[in-house]
C-alpha cells in the first residue's frame, strides 16, 4: 500500500547533491521521481528509487543522513482535473498534505503524497476508487 | 588505592609548613637565578628575606604568559642549560610560542604528579594504557607516558592520527584505560559505537583533561562506554597534565599542593577570595628547578574547597572548570563561556556533543550562530519537524546564556573531529 521514500538531509554546500547522486549511480540504483525541498542552510531530497534499503544503506555509509519514510504514490490519468480529484477526497475526510511530487516513469504516471494520516488517507483513496501504487509495481 | 599517602594525606598543619619552606626556598632561588624575576622583585622593594612563609605570599608579584613571552625563549630559566634534559612549548595559537625547560628532576617530579593522578583514577600496575595524547612539543603524550610508567602500567603510545588502529589496538591488547582529551574520547566512543565493537571493549577508566568539559559530557563519555572518566588538569606553563585530579566521589579535583601552591584570587581585585568562590587560579611552582614561577595566573576560573574528601587524601580541591577567561566571549555585552553551550545541548539531548560557535559582527551587531549536529535518530523527512527542533534548540541555548541566537543544523560527523583540543569558537569579529 505504501511507497518507500528515500528522504537524505542534505547541507546546503558544494556538491553534496552531486556526491549523493553519484553513489547511487554506483550502486545502480534507478531514480523515478525526485523532489528538492530547499531553505537558506539545507535541502531536504526527497526520492523514490528502484531499491531503497540498498540506496539508504549505501548513502549512510558514505556519511549522509537518510531515512526511508512511508509515502502514497497515487495513479493518476494525464487528463484535466486528475489532481483535483486527489485533493477533493483527502480534503474531504480533513487531512493535510505535508508535500507532494509528481512521478512519470514509462507508462506509471503518479503523485507521491505525503499526508499527515498514511493510513485514513490510503483507506479514503481507495473508497474514492483512485488506485495506489506499491514499491514492486513502481519499480518493475 | 593512594599513590603517595604521606604526601596526599598529610594534616593542613604539616602542609602549610611544606610549603611555606618550599615558598621560601623557591622565591630565594628565582631571585638568584632568573634576572626578569630579580628585577621585578627590586621594582617594588622586596628582597627575598621579606617572605618568610606562606603569610607573606600576597607581598609576591603574579606572572602571567605575557611574562613568558618577553622573555622567550628560555629568559625565565632558573638553571644553565647543560641541567635542562627536556623542552616543551605551547602551540602558541594566539601569539608566540611559550617553552617550557625540565630538569631531571622536573621530570620526575612530574611523573611521580601523573603517577598520582593515575591511581586517584583507580588504575594500577596490572592495568595497559594507551596515551592518546598527541607526543611531540605539547606536555599530554609525553607526560602522561612517562607518569603511567612511573606507576607500572603497560603503556601504549598511540598518540593521535589513527583512531580504528586505536580501537583495533584496544579490543586485541584488552586495554584497560585511556588518557587522552574529553572531546577525543568522545569520537573514539562514537567510533566504537560505529564499528559495533562496544562489547569487545576491556576499558575500564579514563583520564580526560587539556581541555574544559562539563559534567553531562562526563555522563555521556562514561555511558557511552561503561567507564569512569576522571579530569585531570594541568598547563604546560607549570608542568604540563597531572596538577590535579578528581577521585572516584568527583567533588573536585585534588592538587598536588606539596609542589603547586594554589590560590584563587578575585578577577578585579586580585585579592585571594574565601573556599567556594570562584575567581582566577594562580600557581606557585614550589619545587620546579627549570623554570619555577611564582604566582602564575592560569586564567582558569574556579573555586577551592579544603573540606577532607571521603577518598581519605587531605589536598585542597578545586572545582570543575567553568572557563577560561581567555575562552570567554563577550557577545553584545554578556559573558559567555563555550561550556554553557555545551551543557544546554547535553541537557536537552537529541544532539551530539559536538557544536561550533560563530561570532561576527553585523552592521556593528555582534551575532552568534551554533552550528549543532543533530543525532541521526531525530531526523525527519519534514522541514517544518526540523525547523521546530532548530527553533527548540534556539530556545534552550538562549534561556542559558541569555543572549538570541540563530541555530543551524548541520550533518552529523559534519563538524570537524579533533584529537587534540576541541575547536568549538570562531571569532570571525577579531580578523577584521
Amino acid at each position: 500500500m505504501f511507497v518507500k521514500q528515500l528522504s537524505v538531509f542534505m547541507e546546503n554546500r558544494e556538491g553534496r547533491l552531486e556526491k549523493a547522486a553519484e553513489i547511487l549511480k554506483e550502486q545502480n540504483i534507478n531514480i523515478l521521481a525526485l523532489s528538492m525541498a530547499d531553505t537558506t542552510e539545507y535541502g531536504m531530497l526527497r526520492m523514490v528509487v528502484s531499491n531503497p534499503e540498498e540506496a539508504k544503506t549505501a548513502l549512510k555509509e558514505n556519511g549522509f543522513s537518510a531515512m526511508l519514510t512511508d509515502v502514497l504514490a497515487v495513479r493518476l490519468e494525464d487528463q484535466v482535473g486528475e489532481l483535483h480529484s486527489l485533493t477533493l477526497v483527502l480534503c474531504a475526510k480533513g487531512l493535510n498534505i505535508e508535500y507532494m511530487y509528481s512521478l512519470v516513469s514509462g507508462e506509471r504516471k503518479a503523485i507521491i503524497v505525503k499526508t499527515s494520516d498514511a493510513e485514513k488517507a490510503a483507506a479514503a483513496i481507495r473508497e474514492s476508487g483512485l488506485r495506489l501504487y506499491g514499491n514492486e509495481e513502481l519499480c518493475r | 588505592m593512594i599513590w603517595n599517602e604521606t604526601k596526599e594525606c598529610m594534616s593542613r598543619d604539616e602542609m602549610q609548613a611544606l610549603q611555606g619552606a618550599r615558598l621560601v626556598k623557591l622565591v630565594d632561588r628565582v631571585y638568584h637565578n632568573v634576572e626578569y624575576y630579580r628585577k621585578k622583585m627590586q621594582a617594588i622593594g622586596l628582597e627575598p628575606g621579606d617572605i618568610r612563609g606562606l603569610e607573606d605570599l600576597e607581598k609576591l608579584p603574579f606572572t602571567t604568559k605575557d611574562d613568558l613571552r618577553d622573555t622567550y625563549p628560555f629568559g625565565m630559566f632558573a638553571v644553565p642549560n647543560s641541567q635542562i634534559v627536556r623542552i616543551h612549548a605551547s602551540s602558541g595559537t594566539t601569539g608566540k610560542a611559550t617553552v617550557v625547560g625540565y630538569t631531571r628532576r622536573d621530570i620526575d617530579v612530574w611523573s611521580e604528579c601523573v603517577a598520582r593522578c593515575i591511581t586517584m583514577a583507580g588504575m594500577g600496575r596490572e592495568d595497559i594504557i594507551q596515551v592518546a595524547y598527541g607526543y611531540g612539543l605539547f606536555t599530554g603524550g609525553l607526560g602522561g607516558h612517562y607518569g603511567a610508567e612511573k606507576m607500572g602500567a603497560t603503556v601504549v603510545p598511540m598518540s593521535t592520527g589513527n583512531t580504528k588502529k586505536l580501537i583495533t589496538m584496544m579490543i586485541d591488547f584488552g586495554v584497560t584505560g585511556i588518557l587522552c582529551t574529553p572531546s577525543y574520547l568522545m569520537h573514539i566512543a562514537e567510533t566504537i559505537e560505529e564499528m559495533g565493537v562496544r562489547d569487545k571493549i576491556k576499558l575500564k577508566a579514563s583520564l580526560n583533561g587539556a581541555e574544559p568539559w562539563t559534567e553531562k559530557m562526563r555522563d555521556k563519555i562514561e555511558g557511552m562506554l561503561g567507564i569512569h572518566a576522571h579530569d585531570i588538569y594541568g598547563l604546560s606553563e607549570i608542568m604540563g597534565p597531572g596538577v590535579a585530579t578528581d577521585c572516584r566521589f568527583h567533588a573536585g579535583l585534588h592538587v598536588h599542593e606539596d609542589h603547586f601552591l594554589p590560590e584563587i584570587v578575585d578577577r578585579e581585585t586580585f585579592r585571594p577570595v574565601a573556599d567556594g568562590v570562584t575567581g582566577e587560579l594562580v600557581i606557585s611552582t614550589l619545587t620546579k628547578e627549570g623554570i619555577p614561577l611564582i604566582r602564575y595566573r592560569t586564567k582558569d576560573l574556579t573555586s577551592m574547597d579544603h573540606s577532607p574528601c571521603e577518598c581519605g587524601r587531605t589536598t585542597a580541591r578545586i572545582a570543575r572548570f567553568t572557563g577560561r577567561s581567555d575562552d570567554m566571549l563577550i557577545i553584545r555585552g554578556v559573558n559567555v563561556f563555550p561550556s554553557q553551550i555545551e551543557a544546554a545541548l547535553l541537557e536537552m539531548g537529541g544532539t551530539t556533543a559536538h557544536y561550533l560557535m560563530i561570532v561576527d559582527r553585523v552592521n556593528n551587531l555582534d551575532t552568534l550562530e551554533v552550528q549543532v549536529e543533530v543525532e541521526e535518530h531525530f531526523f525527519s523527512d519534514e522541514i517544518r519537524a526540523l525547523e521546530n527542533l532548530a527553533r527548540k534548540i534556539e530556545h534552550v541555548i538562549q534561556q542559558a546564556i541569555g543572549l538570541a541566537v540563530k541555530v543551524k543544523l548541520v550533518e552529523p560527523k559534519a563538524l570537524e573531529r579533533s584529537m587534540g583540543k576541541a575547536v568549538h569558537v570562531i571569532d570571525k569579529r577579531k580578523m577584521d
